[in-house]
């Protein structure tokens, strides 16, 4: 995606850390396209319509889950459409190797009539990337990249086109009210006009769309796409394929003349029965996967299963060891602090999230990043005040920048009667997905110099009446101690436990010893 | 079809090089021509936890995840993963894990991973010449010298 996004001449990437996701834009910077990481995937879309109003071309990356923050802006761009090329990436993670849900996204796509593409293996994240830039380009539409983990977490050989890209339009501003500005008087034709748009796109996917079919027996056809292609492949050499790549709007009617060619049509996908409900709904004689297969990812095991009906318990993986908090992390003295303590942890997204495992098991709850503040205010709302009294939100430094900030707006206009104590463990960068900058680093993507968002000065300004800045580990007793004053105290708090990522430490030290690139105003 | 398709499970703990180890053997295996597919989990995972990387190659591979049960070799660079991915192979498959190493002096710890190349090396068809040069390709110039030593000693244990 990123040699595509690079050879496409690119005019910006941006997006926010998250597994699958990631490599996205780190690659496309390392291959020299432009790419920045955004507070959080809101913002990234956001800066992403902004360039593709202009005339630009934008990729903006996430993860599954990164879609929901982006949700609301992602509705609308559908409406306005676009000047340039709006790709919106999805790394998906059926089975849940990193995230707290295995959500479908191709669900998105229907519900915002936004066209999307499902890439296979790196060749088709190459080709289909391009392809998305020329659809969006074409019909002046955001496109969606659906990839899932195996798409994202596997290296397969690609050949880059023997010709040119198609250079990029000067970017340029061209007014049009009526098709940026959503108030309800443009609105709604413009729900008319992207419905049109959506027809033609499905006529053109009828006609000439990046589909594949595999000839093969006429009893057993097979209807797949994305990376089941290549299990359905392995484990059923015998069966016809009709391996669809544009998965909104569907070709129906290809879908349907594939079905009735065949004694037996299988649909073979990942997640929900989207493909599946989709044929059904339109009278298409097919079998939908059985509902034990849409937990998890698929494999070519699990195929052949599909096939044979096997519905037999499946082997259960050896467990491996778990991941657990490094040691001498920054983190390990504040979640004893935290047990030892008996507090009721509102927790959220990060590597901090490990302090539930032994030997901590030290959080209690974990809904979805920027929720610990919430949550946590909820309990203290609810709960007996001896309860209440013992409930702590803790967030990282990454995450607080990502959604805790308007939680923080939260607990300064909604106190509860006992007050509420906010940690925030601000250990230099964003651990869990590899060690990216954030608006709280000071640094920039390629880790140059920039302006820097300082946590204590912004909380302090918000009202916060304590406002304590520590190294926990540094005297970890008057740390503990420090918690329990905030926890009793009946007022609002935030603790900022401040140390670097052991993981981070060496480089943050170099890369502030000689900052590269230009350094901006404060 | 998956007859002439060759099937390594590399395992192991975050940290120990299970990713970069498969990195090296799918740019063997692809700077000899072959198709090459390369998967892994990672992510939570690399905080200590399992680790594990599949590589495929032949004239045509399918799925990037080796299937349980198909794997000519299983490389184990820490023994407590061992149990965990022995049904990846496949009953005449071949494990290779540190105690090959018994005996033997690495200069670190660290380059294991590179060590059990050495002896995975000895049972692919490829010249001794492409895993230097794809060990190269993966490391730094200072590491050059040692993780080459111990490929070497891999290769003779």
């Amino acid at each position: 995606m990123a040699l595509a996004a690079h050879d496409a001449q690119l005019t910006l990437g941006t997006g926010y850390p998250g597994t699958p996701s990631t490599e996205i834009l780190e690659s496309l910077h390392s291959l020299g396209g432009r790419a920045q990481w955004s507070p959080n995937e809101k913002v990234a879309l956001e800066v992403g319509i902004g360039v593709a109003f202009g005339g630009g071309r934008a990729l903006v990356t996430m993860k599954h889950v990164g879609l929901n923050v982006a949700a609301d802006p992602l509705f609308t761009v559908a409406y306005t459409g676009v000047r340039g090329a709006l790709v919106i990436v999805s790394a998906d993670d059926p089975g849940m190797a990193s995230s707290q849900n295995e959500q479908d996204n191709r669900r998105y796509a229907i519900a915002a009539g936004i066209p999307m593409l499902e890439p296979g293996d790196s060749q088709e994240a190459y080709n289909f990337t391009l392809l998305a830039i020329e659809l969006s380009e074409r019909w002046n539409i955001p496109v969606l990249l659906r990839m899932t983990t195996r798409v994202c977490h596997s290296k397969t050989i690609v050949e880059t086109p023997g010709y040119p890209v198609p250079p990029a339009p000067p970017a340029g501003y061209v007014r049009d009210v009526p098709a940026r500005v959503m108030i309800p008087a443009y609105a709604r034709p413009a729900h008319h006009k992207l419905r049109a748009k959506l027809a033609q796109i499905a006529a053109w996917n009828e006609r000439e769309g990046p589909l594949a079919v595999v000839p093969g027996s006429d009893t057993l056809g097979v209807i797949t796409s994305g990376v089941s292609f290549q299990y359905v492949r392995e484990a059923l050499p015998q069966a016809s394929v009709l391996k669809l790549g544009l998965t909104y709007p569907l070709p129906l009617e290809l879908m349907r003349t594939f079905a009735i060619a065949h004694t037996r049509t299988l649909v073979i996908e990942e997640g929900d029965p989207y493909l599946a409900d989709s044929a059904r709904a339109a009278g298409i004689p097919v079998e939908a996967n059985a509902e034990i297969f849409r937990f998890g990812e698929l494999n070519v095991a699990r195929v052949r299963r599909m096939e044979a009906g096997d519905l037999t318990p499946e082997p259960k993986p050896v467990p491996g060891k778990p991941p657990e908090l490094c040691h001498g992390c920054p983190h390990r003295t504040v979640f004893t602090a935290l047990r030892d303590l008996g507090c009721i942890v509102s927790g959220d997204i990060g590597c901090y999230s490990l302090g539930v495992l032994p030997p901590f098991l030290a959080m209690d709850t974990l809904v979805c990043m920027g929720a610990s503040i919430g949550v946590g205010l909820g309990l203290r709302h609810t709960l007996p005040v001896e309860e209440a009294r013992r409930v702590v939100s803790v967030i990282g430094d990454s995450t607080f920048v990502h959604s805790g900030i308007t939680g923080l707006v939260e607990m300064v206009y909604n106190p509860p009667p006992t007050g509420h104590l906010l940690l925030i463990l601000d250990n230099g960068t964003t651990a869990m997905t590899g060690l990216q900058e954030h608006p709280g680093t000071g640094r920039t993507l390629d880790h140059a110099s920039t302006g820097k968002f300082v946590f204590e000065n912004v909380i302090r300004a918000m009202g916060i009446p304590d406002v304590h800045v520590v190294d926990p580990t540094r005297d970890p007793a008057a740390f503990t101690e420090l918690v329990k004053t905030s926890l009793d105290s009946g007022r609002l708090s935030v603790i900022i436990a401040r140390r670097n990522c052991l993981l981070a430490a060496g480089a943050i030290k170099q890369y502030e010893k000689c900052p590269e690139g230009s350094t901006h105003e404060q | 079809m998956s007859n002439n398709v060759r099937n390594i499970v590399i395992a192991g703990l975050g940290g120990q090089g299970v990713l970069k180890a498969s990195d090296i053997v799918a740019d063997v295996a692809f700077a000899s021509g072959l198709d090459v597919k390369k998967s892994e989990i990672h992510g939570m995972s690399q905080r200590g936890g399992s680790v594990s990387s599949d590589v495929r190659f032949g004239s045509k591979v399918f799925s990037p995840m080796v299937p349980d049960g198909e794997a000519d070799f299983l490389v184990v660079l820490d023994p407590t993963q061992i149990e965990v991915n022995r049904a990846a192979l496949k009953p005449t498959g071949i494990l290779i894990d540190p105690s090959i190493l018994a005996g033997y002096k690495l200069k670190s710890e660290k380059s294991i991973n590179v060590a059990l190349l050495g002896a995975l090396s000895r049972h692919l068809d490829f010249p001794e010449s492409a895993w230097i040069t794809a060990i190269s390709g993966h490391l730094a110039p200072k590491l050059h010298a040692m993780n080459f030593a111990a490929f070497e000693t891999g290769r003779n244990a």
